[in-house]
């Protein structure tokens, strides 16, 4: 086939699905009436507490990584006592989001779509339509806002166990002293840092509801279309992350 | 109350129903057979709209059933899915007081959830059950109480008495006549048990090649060439 008319194929194919996804996510979020709260404070539990020993621990981790990589990076130009402004700043606009996104994505993104997807092939989704109730309100709806709700939440939660991980590493083996290392901290962070990354995790959070509910709804038949629905989830909302986080950090800093 | 004229339905270009004409009346039991894959589930999606028949008409009480009708239609309608089809994220009384909850408090919903239950022959202790702790056959009569909780007007059961023991098919069978000789529902029933058909069908019809092969009253299909098939040997599952 001729090079032309494949790329125009693409391009089509392209806006069509970016066209339905994004048609699919403003149904989801603003069909509110009625509101199943139930649904959405299990979803609160499910997408947000849950999640949050996996996004701590990869905080913990990530931020004391950052102090000692800082520290012996910093040492070849003379600036390792920057180490508590950096882990504090890299965390916060950029590690924290997009860690704690991505780890949420593999949690999250996953088990929604392989939930809904056997919904699907068991036929509960038919059976909530004979039932006169909405699929879109009474899975998607709860699903997309609980996660925008509690992801930053779970980021803010992320940054100060990554600023509180730089910290041990900081006071227990490279020798800073506690107090300063803080004062140190919330010296050079400003508000806006914070704010951005939280931004980043309200978005990030849609991304995954998102990715888990659409792959979820279009589930194949069968098993194996629930499998692959489950990784589709979890491929499109790390990749969807990433390229947010490009494009937003764009928009906030530059 | 429901009519169907020259339903038209395909997969991949691969055709199910091939100009299905079908008129059930109020109140009638209606039982559909046909082999195993030859589209009665799929005929019970097109009436829902859970699928989009290529070409046909389906009137309820003399108007067509479209994206403005069908929210009534389905306000009087309960349904019995062939795998049950109870949410796995709700107990069994959450399952089968969906559509009560809806509108009454819980405590209310869960009393009518508990005699329904106990009408299909599931005792109190299995209303806190999830799902999942249900046997086939238990999770199937439970997907029936769900379907006639609210007391619907219009039923639709597929393939009610599919995994059960004789006994308990001869039971469902007797509450399935009873409900529509006492409240006066419409009933479709898909099924492959012959003796089903005779306990709960006023009217019979055979769905073969994507259509009506047959149709006639309960009694008068013992004389009927195209049902011979099934009635010498019951097909099973
Ligand atoms: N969503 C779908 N996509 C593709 N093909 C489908 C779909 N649903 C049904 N079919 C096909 O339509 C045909 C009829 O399916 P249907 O479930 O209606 O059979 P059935 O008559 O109910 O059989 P059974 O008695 O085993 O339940 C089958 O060949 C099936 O493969
Ligand atoms: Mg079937």
């Amino acid at each position: 086939m001729n090079p032309v008319r494949l790329t125009g194929r693409a391009a089509l194919l392209m806006t069509r699905g970016i066209g339905a996804v994004t048609l699919f996510t403003l149904r989801g979020l603003f069909r509110l009436r009625p509101f199943y709260r139930r649904a959405f404070a299990a979803q609160l539990v499910q997408i947000g507490w849950l999640s949050l020993p996996v996004v701590g621990l990869t905080a913990l981790f990530t931020g004391a990584a950052l102090a000692l990589q800082i520290h012996s990076g910093g040492a070849r130009f003379q600036a390792s006592d920057v180490v508590p402004a950096i882990v504090a700043i890299g965390m916060v606009r950029e590690l924290g989001p997009v860690l704690g996104g991505l780890m949420v994505a593999a949690r999250v993104a996953s088990s929604i779509a392989a939930e809904i997807g056997t919904m699907k092939v068991t036929e509960q989704i038919d059976a909530l339509v004979t039932l006169s109730t909405d699929p879109m309100r009474w899975l998607v709806t709860p699903r997309l806002w609980a996660a925008m709700l509690t992801v930053p939440v779970l980021v803010g939660v992320g940054d100060i166990i990554g600023i509180m991980g730089g910290w041990l590493v900081g006071t227990q083996s490279l020798g800073f002293n506690s107090t300063a290392y803080l004062a140190n901290t919330s010296a050079y962070l400003e508000r806006w840092d914070v704010v951005s990354g939280l931004l980043k995790g309200v978005v990030f959070g849609l991304i995954v509801a998102v990715c888990g509910c659409w792959f979820g709804i279009h589930s194949g038949r069968g098993a194996a279309g629930v499998g692959r629905a489950t990784k589709s989830a979890v491929v499109a909302a790390a990749v969807g992350i990433l390229a947010a986080n490009f494009v937003l950090t764009g928009l906030f800093f530059e | 109350m429901i009519q169907i004229h020259g339903l038209h339905k395909s997969f991949g270009g691969k055709p199910v129903l091939s100009g299905v004409d079908l008129a059930v009346g109020q109140g009638e039991s209606l039982c559909v057979i046909g082999q195993s894959g030859t589209g009665k589930s799929v005929l019970l999606k097109c009436i829902l709209g859970l699928t989009t028949p290529e070409a046909g008409r389906i009137l309820w009480r003399g108007s067509p059933l479209d994206q403005a009708t069908r929210p009534d239609f389905l306000a009087r309608f309960g349904m019995l899915f062939q795998g049950a089809a109870l949410f796995d994220s709700l107990t069994v009384w959450q399952n089968v007081a969906f559509r009560l909850r809806q509108r009454m408090p819980d405590v209310q919903a869960r009393a009518i959830a508990i005699e329904k239950l106990g009408r299909v022959g599931l005792g109190p202790e299995t209303a806190d059950l999830m799902p999942a702790e249900l046997s086939g056959g238990m999770a199937k009569r439970a997907g029936l109480a769900r379907a006639i909780a609210d007391d619907p007007a219009v039923i639709f059961f597929d393939e009610p008495t599919t995994g059960l023991d004789p006994i308990r098919a001869r039971r469902i069978n007797g509450l399935i006549r009873g409900i529509v000789t006492e409240t006066g529902a419409t009933a479709i029933t898909i099924t492959h048990d012959m003796d089903s058909v005779r306990a709960i069908g006023d009217r019979v019809a055979l769905l073969q090649d994507g259509r009506i092969a047959w149709e006639g009253p309960v009694p008068a299909m013992d004389r009927a060439a195209p049902l011979a098939g099934f009635l010498g040997n019951t097909p099973s599952l």
